[in-house]
């Protein structure tokens, strides 16, 4: 049995990702977990205590291996300019 | 849900000892600073971190820009004048010592921390030219370009350099253990500090900290009144973890605290109401002094302190005409006339002048090095924006040259709260101090968030160091004393028992810190009366009592957050017997009575508290105990001012 999280903070690309845990050394929260498994991603076992500060993904040394991203309802929305003027116009 | 084994060994109830001569708790900001001054001075210095201080604290991930750097060469105000604007901003309900000690010593920890390898200065001449800019100097300001006493910096660097600084000058340093409890003399409440008890966030192993000072150097509390179980960690503004630990501590130990009646409508970042804070669409702080336009394009137009519309994006950044200086940021809500600075027009008055809804952040318009300045620096270096913001965002598309960035509720804030969703914001109560940032315990210091009245980084930076010099001079005078076994016994008795329960029966720390919050927001809300106080007192006892024994952790990690969790609870009790103590509204304070009495005796006075044998002590003081400000700071620290010149 397994549940859905309410926020997926941090994602993985375990292609790039070489486990060496630097994420889960710098999380001041302490989210991570090792994995079992040598050289994999660690686990993200707390993911809503992420407080999204971002430091996991400053630390890691391979660009793109790891991604933060803020839950759905925390993205903004952005438009471009012009677009809101014709769309104000109309 | 993780249904592995804990990856960790399990160490409950083994016992680590560590002397020291100053013990540092916390590795933030003030932390870090305080660490770095004892162990200059010659100290044995340890330091205990919940998290990891290399990024830890409030200002771990970054910071965009350092108040009341008064006496930065460019500077057109004292410290002095800075110092009795923030008082006067809050009718005198504010931390006159600290401040001074920002104001007066900011400007040198960022000399420091610029030695240290932080990067304060453009040395990359990426914004020669631009009216923020001192090219002699290349130091960057922020607000007021006239007077020049707010710096631009790149926070992003700070934290990783006074790392490294502490370990070149042989600090100790301890992360992942969580701080759980004070020791005092003989165990007794009130007496000397001789150290701490801590946890092990990941091993449960218990550790004694002895030593001859102490330095509290904590957050201030959080997830009182706001809290989600699924996303515990979008509750508040600060960290996750750092939710007030060295308040409850040092009640529990006896130590005096003044303004903790005080609390505003949460201002950022709860779940489900607040967009990610400097990510959405806003013209205060990082934003400052960023276009708002209306969904049609209409530019919303700034406006001086006088009403005068500002029609040069120039004007934004200089006083009013007759005005010495104007104040922005951190501690600055609704400031007063003297120091009020430009503003765009009340959300009130847009709608009333037929603005349409929703409003957008525009960079569009602004001169290139502003926005460049904007985007890409202080969002990029503020907190918690680096990698969420500037790069997510980048990435996804964001042109700051193209785009509008959307606003949400009716300001700065990007939310609408309910008035009894409340936070302990805008300089918020805390430890009360002496010159020396000297608790009422002999031994035991503060600094930073933990201090009354604490607002940001240069005064968290600012105090930890000036603790710490004062913190090692009272370690060089005094003798190491003995930790009390029966003292760390209790404690151990305490940390330990949730792990004894049965999960199946028992209560978790979500459900506890969730029921602590709607009981705050029932009985200390925004408007308070005696009757529902006391009976907000009793439900918490109940918690104390009843509920306490009853809970339950599964592993290390959990116990923390259940520890951090009965901290709240004290933090609680002492914000409603605060309360009860303040008979009458005061305005500063956000104090708000609906039985208030007709005396005013207490209007200008703070209200300091402790507890004593479950007593509750109370005494008022002055707002301006401190007395004149230069003439004390040069008394205390001779020392400091003759090194500084040398």
């Amino acid at each position: 049995m397994k549940e859905m999280p309410a926020a997926n903070p941090i994602i993985f690309d375990k292609s790039k990702c070489i486990g060496c845990n630097r994420c889960m050394e710098i999380c001041q929260v302490d989210i991570f977990l090792p994995n079992p498994e040598k050289g994999k991603p660690p686990i993200v076992a707390y993911p809503g205590e992420c407080w999204y500060c971002g430091c996991c993904v400053m630390e890691c040394p391979v660009e793109g291996a790891i991604e933060l991203q803020h839950p759905l309802m925390n993205r903004v929305h952005w438009i471009e300019k012009r677009l809101l003027i014709e769309q104000g116009n109309e | 849900m993780y249904d592995n084994a804990w990856p960790y060994p399990l160490e409950y109830d083994r016992e680590e000892i560590i002397n020291a001569d100053v013990l540092v708790l916390g590795g933030g900001v003030a932390g870090c600073m305080a660490a770095i001054a004892a162990a200059r001075a010659g100290q044995k210095v340890l330091l205990v971190e919940k998290g990891a201080t290399k990024r830890s604290g409030a200002g771990g991930s970054g910071c965009d820009h350092w108040e009341s750097a008064a006496t930065n060469p460019c500077s057109k105000v004292t410290p002095e004048e800075l110092t009795q604007a923030m008082l006067h901003d809050n009718d005198g309900f504010n931390n006159g010592i600290s401040h001074y000690i920002e104001c007066r010593e900011g400007y040198d920890r960022l000399l420091d921390i610029e030695k240290m390898g932080g990067k304060i200065r453009d040395t990359e001449d990426e914004f020669v030219g631009a009216d923020f800019r001192d090219d002699e100097t290349k130091l960057m300001f922020a607000y007021d370009y006239e007077n020049k006493f707010t710096l631009r910096i790149w926070g992003t660097t700070f934290k990783p350099a006074m790392h490294k600084e502490l370990r070149r000058l042989g600090v100790q340093i301890l992360d992942r253990v969580m701080v759980t409890s004070l020791l005092t003399e003989k165990g007794a409440q009130g007496g000397r500090c001789v150290g701490a008890t801590g946890i092990h966030t990941r091993t449960g192993k218990f550790y004694i900290f002895n030593a001859k000072s102490s330095i509290i150097c904590m957050s201030r509390p959080a997830r009182v009144w706001l809290f989600s179980a699924e996303l515990p960690g979008l509750c508040e503004f600060r960290p996750t973890q750092c939710i007030g630990d060295g308040h409850a501590m040092g009640w529990r130990a006896g130590a005096e605290f003044t303004m903790m009646e005080k609390s505003v409508r949460a201002e950022f970042s709860a779940s489900g109401r607040s967009y990610p804070p400097y990510g959405a669409g806003n013209n205060h702080n990082t934003w400052y002094a960023a276009s708002i336009i209306d969904s049609r394009g209409k530019e919303i137009p700034y406006a001086d302190r006088d009403g005068n519309i500002l029609n040069d994006v120039k004007d934004r950044f200089r006083p009013a005409k007759g005005q010495k200086f104007f104040m922005k940021g951190g501690g600055i809500d609704f400031p007063k006339y003297e120091i009020e600075g430009p503003e765009t027009l009340s959300f009130s008055k847009m709608m009333e002048e037929g603005y349409k809804l929703p409003f957008y952040a525009d960079l569009t318009t602004l001169p290139e090095e502003e926005r460049r300045v904007i985007w890409g620096m202080m969002v990029g270096q503020e907190g918690k924006t680096n990698v969420p913001i500037y790069r997510n965002y980048t990435k996804e598309g964001f042109d700051p040259a193209k785009h509008v960035l959307q606003c949400y509720g009716t300001g700065w804030t990007s939310a609408s709260f309910l008035p009894q969703e409340r936070q302990l914001f805008g300089l918020p109560g805390g430890f009360f101090n002496d010159w020396t940032l000297s608790t009422n315990i002999q031994g035991l210091y503060v600094a930073g968030d933990a201090l009354y009245a604490s607002d940001c980084y240069g005064h968290a930076a600012a105090t930890g160091y000036y603790a710490g010099r004062h913190a090692a001079k009272y370690a060089l005078s005094n003798d190491l004393l003995q930790w009390d076994r029966q003292q760390v016994d209790k404690e151990k008795v305490r940390v330990y028992a949730p792990l004894k329960n049965d999960p199946h029966s028992s209560i978790g720390w979500k459900e506890l810190n969730m029921a602590i919050a709607k009981t705050m927001q029932n009985y200390c809300g925004e408007v308070k009366y005696d009757d529902l106080l006391k009976v907000g007192l009793v439900r918490l006892k109940e918690y104390e009592e009843n509920i306490i024994p009853q809970t339950f952790a599964y592993n290390p990690h959990e116990l923390v957050r259940l520890l951090e969790v009965f901290d709240i609870l004290t933090v609680s009790q002492i914000i409603i017997e605060a309360s009860l103590a303040r008979k009458i509204s005061v305005d500063a304070l956000y104090f708000k009575r609906g039985d208030a009495i007709e005396d005013e005796s207490s209007k200008d006075k703070l209200i300091v508290i402790k507890q004593h044998e479950g007593e509750i002590i109370k005494r008022e003081v002055s707002v301006d105990f401190f007395g004149d400000l230069k003439e004390n700071y040069e008394k205390y620290n001779q020392d400091y001012i003759r090194g500084d010149r040398s």
